[in-house]
């Protein structure tokens, strides 16, 4: 599961105000090399969640994200090929996923996190 | 062959055996392809190269995935049969996988999806299997102006009903699009629907198999002249005309050959040659 797809998961459990960002128990993480695509860095550059990225990125063991960033950011080369490595390079492969109002953890297997609710959460 | 919503619910009915059958046989892999190319032509994303982030509800194997990777975009996954996803990741899909009840939620925070599909899956939400499921797609992740598009078998026009009048009274605009509507073989359905408020570029797209008629349907359901839509059960108008003529003549055959088109196959043009008498022993 890459950063990129944690940055958009937040936690469905009925009656949770604040179920984003999903904080990552780190056991496995796996290095996969992906193609450099700055297009398509500079269009999901909006949609993410800075301070979750930062996060999420320490949590598997990648400081080398700024703490904070802006559009200006993604004229240079060196941002985006650090962008690119957290996003989509690092990959967890076995962890959890948990939500941080309620503390219910969602195992993460071979990159699949599972978010099956249970009954009483719906 | 009963459909399999019926048989059991969608992460018993794919189990291992059942995953391994559905992905490795050819026809299903080719029909798979083809919907979901049509999907991705169907959520009209803009023609700039920029690679999109889309979602796969219901992506299984990864069939409709891989569709979406061949196309240059990223995806991410949604399935709720642990088998399913087994094999995707066997098959080493680009896109990351959830495990997940799409009836439960999709559970990504809203406005940061630039498009959705799903192949042959939604339908499985229309049989609650559990007393607890009430089991409704919520979409919010969506951005806005960007288009879900599902490709379903309804079981009924009742079904069929049921599903857009959920998308309705959600507050999404957009229609269903039929390709193919007179052929049974052919046929396939598409739910298109757009978040945000409807403008130009979220009128429903023209479906083929029409002669450039288009099959969209709103609420109201389906107009007459247009034929297309809401007809869901097998019977067909009787045949008014009996062949009385002695063999059949130039009207008949290219009465058959219009059919035929309508139908979606490949006929030859009508030319002055077209049904020319022949030599008896032609």
């Amino acid at each position: 599961m890459r950063l990129l797809t944690h940055n958009m998961l937040s936690s469905n459990i009925k009656g949770v105000t604040n179920g984003f960002p999903l904080l990552i128990e780190a056991e496995k993480v796996v290095e996969k090399p992906v193609d450099f695509n700055p297009d398509f860095l500079r269009n999901i550059f909006p949609k993410i969640d800075w301070k979750a990225l930062v996060a999420a990125a320490r949590a598997v063991g990648y400081g080398e994200l700024p703490d904070t960033a802006d559009a200006a950011m993604l004229e240079s080369d060196d941002f985006l090929r650090h962008l690119h490595h957290a996003l989509l390079q690092l990959h967890l492969e076995e962890g959890a996923l948990v939500c941080p109002e309620t503390g219910r953890r969602f195992p993460v297997n071979k990159g699949i996190p599972n978010m099956l609710l249970h009954e009483d959460e719906v | 062959m009963s459909r399999p919503e019926i048989q059991a619910p969608p992460e018993i009915f794919y189990n291992d055996e059942e995953a391994c059958k559905y992905t490795s046989s050819s026809r299903i892999i080719d029909i798979q392809a083809k919907l979901s190319e049509r999907a991705l032509e169907l959520l009209a994303l803009p023609n700039d190269g920029v690679p999109r982030l889309l979602l796969d509800i219901g992506c299984g194997s990864g069939l409709s995935g891989e569709t979406l990777s061949e196309n240059g975009h990223e995806w991410i996954g949604l399935d709720i049969s642990e088998s399913m996803l087994s094999v995707a990741l066997e098959r080493e899909v680009e896109g990351d996988l959830m495990l997940g009840d799409m009836g439960q939620g999709i559970g990504i925070r809203p406005g940061v999806i630039d498009g959705a599909i799903s192949i042959s899956a939604v339908q499985w939400l229309c049989n609650a299997d559990k007393s607890s499921h009430e089991p409704r797609l919520r979409l919010k992740c969506l951005a806005r102006g960007a288009r879900a598009v599902f490709q379903v078998y309804p079981e009924s026009l009742a079904q069929r009903e049921l599903i857009l009048g959920f998308a309705m009274r959600a507050g999404f605009a957009g229609g269903v699009v039929v390709d193919y509507p007179h052929s049974t073989k052919m046929r396939k359905e598409y739910l298109v629907l757009t978040c945000g408020p409807p403008s130009l570029s979220t009128a429903t797209p023209k479906a083929k198999g029409e002669d450039e008629e288009s099959c969209s349907e709103d609420e109201s359901s389906g107009d007459d002249e247009n034929q297309t839509v809401c007809i869901s059960d097998r019977h067909r108008p009787r045949k008014k005309q009996r062949v009385t003529k002695k063999g059949k003549g130039r009207e008949w055959v290219l009465k058959k050959k219009q059919q035929m088109r309508k139908k979606g196959n490949v006929v030859p043009a009508d030319t002055k040659y077209t049904a020319r008498k022949r030599k008896a022993r032609f």
